[in-house]
């Protein structure tokens, strides 16, 4: 059993499959970014757009990933084009929560006593709430780009590529091997990203802050 | 109208083709109202054993530090596999039929980490001066854990079940794909034929069960924080 899941990975086709999942996710996680960063930048000092933000994120939580996928089938039609933008639309929610209650949540003494020093608002947005708020952002990047790879396995339900179609090749024309193959290939590819994503967070994570929370335990 | 979610939406509208009320109309009792409570039976079976399992080992990790990091890990990492990943590989197992039987299984798998995690955080969440009281009322160990430590702790628990049940209810419509029932069976049958009307019907009904879930346990989780009630006031 082991050495026929091992000759699915060695098929000329593995290599091409493993890349659709790759781009796939990566591309909508990236655009997820590029959309729901600026979004919580620019209501990070309303009430309401907190509101707002929270309220998309909590339906956006409830859609289920096959749901929206599925959607863009009647809507967007067939192929890697429609899943790209119903992944993009899944990955921005636990973006956009975190972004924007993380930086709600800096301590408003810290931002009174950078004003006080002097700074400007740009300056206080890059240099104390940016990097204080940048755990927190992180870890909805994480979230998000972990359940992006999970949900792009579904891509292959409306033509859109990826590991998925070796689950359904092999569910379909019975191929336990295929399907298994399929199955690690995404849980590993699963697992690698929750970890590396783990690590940037870590990374992300000022000095002081690490020493902060350190003392806080 | 440049927003593109609006324009979505009155293309769905405005094609009569996506939406056929006639066939909604014709299967609503044989085809959606059985998908509908299957889909609730699912949901609501494996975050109940989810639950059962969940509550002593969220009990235990609390009381006996040593046991959490494991226990956190092994469940992290079964909540980080995708749901097809981990449907193909459960009806791998000799003996795993295809059916709602693994399906659940699955789901219990999810729920564990974000339901252990929370037993704990609501049981750290009593302050320790509480438990002293009850020791000084000559409270013993079970009574405090019964009577003082999981009641006080409840509200985080229910947050949990709250957080658990959404993603459950989302991840069933993908146990359809290994005839797990439910709402995912409209969603793959309208994929299959070709048929919008079955894939809005399922993904509509599946997002509104879950908005409902959403709402009916953050409204217990209120209910049984009759403090913070008090103190909002």
């Amino acid at each position: 059993m082991l050495s026929n899941i091992l000759e699915v990975f060695a098929r000329p086709d593995f290599p091409e499959k493993l890349r659709e999942h790759v781009v796939l996710s990566l591309v909508a996680l990236l655009v997820a970014v590029a959309i729901a960063m600026p979004v919580a930048l620019m209501i990070r000092n309303t009430r309401l757009g907190a509101a707002i933000a929270i309220n998309i994120g909590n339906v956006g939580r409830a859609v289920p990933s096959l749901a929206i996928l599925a959607l863009a089938l009647p809507l967007l039609g067939i192929g890697f084009a429609s899943a790209l933008v119903a992944l993009t639309a899944l990955a921005i929610p636990p973006i956009l929560i975190n972004a924007s209650t993380g930086l709600r949540e800096v301590n408003k003494d810290v931002i009174d006593a950078a004003r006080g020093m002097g700074l400007s608002g740009g300056q206080i947005l890059a240099r104390i709430q940016l990097p204080i708020a940048a755990p927190v952002i992180f870890a909805g990047i994480r979230t998000s780009a972990v359940q992006t790879v999970a949900s792009a396995t579904l891509a292959t339900f409306i033509g859109g590529g990826g590991l998925g179609d070796l689950i359904v090749e092999g569910y379909s024309e019975r191929g336990p091997e295929i399907l298994l193959a399929g199955a690690i290939a995404v849980a590993i590819l699963a697992i690698i990203t929750e970890v590396g994503f783990g690590a940037l967070e870590r990374a992300f994570t000022p000095k002081g802050l690490k020493i902060a929370q350190k003392r806080g335990r | 109208m440049s927003n593109p979610a609006l324009l979505l939406l009155q293309d769905v509208l405005e094609k009569p083709e996506l939406i056929d009320w006639e066939w909604i109309r014709e299967n609503f009792w044989e085809d959606i109202v059985p998908a509908f409570q299957g889909h609730i039976f699912l949901s609501f079976v494996s975050v109940a054993i989810a639950l059962v399992i969940a509550l002593p080992v969220g009990v235990i990790s609390a009381r006996y530090r040593k046991v959490y990091p494991p226990v956190t890990f092994v469940t992290g990492i079964l909540y980080s596999i995708p749901s097809l990943a981990l449907f193909a590989i459960l009806i791998s197992i000799p003996g795993v039929a295809i059916g709602p039987s693994p399906v659940i299984i699955a789901l219990v798998a999810y729920s564990l980490l974000i339901l252990i995690r929370n037993t704990v955080a609501g049981l750290d969440s009593v302050p320790p001066e509480t438990i002293d009281a009850a020791r000084g009322m000559g409270l013993t160990n079970r009574q405090i854990l019964f009577r003082v430590e999981l009641p006080l702790a409840l509200p985080i628990i229910v947050a949990g079940i709250r957080i658990a049940t959404v993603t459950i209810i989302g991840i069933a419509t993908i146990g359809a794909y290994i005839s797990g029932g439910g709402l995912g069976a409209l969603i793959f049958d309208g994929i299959n034929r070709q048929f919008p009307t079955m894939i809005i019907a399922g993904a509509v009904l599946a997002t509104a069960l879950a908005i409902t879930a959403d709402l009916l346990l953050l409204g217990l989780e209120r209910y049984l924080r009759p403090w913070a009630r008090v103190r909002r006031m």
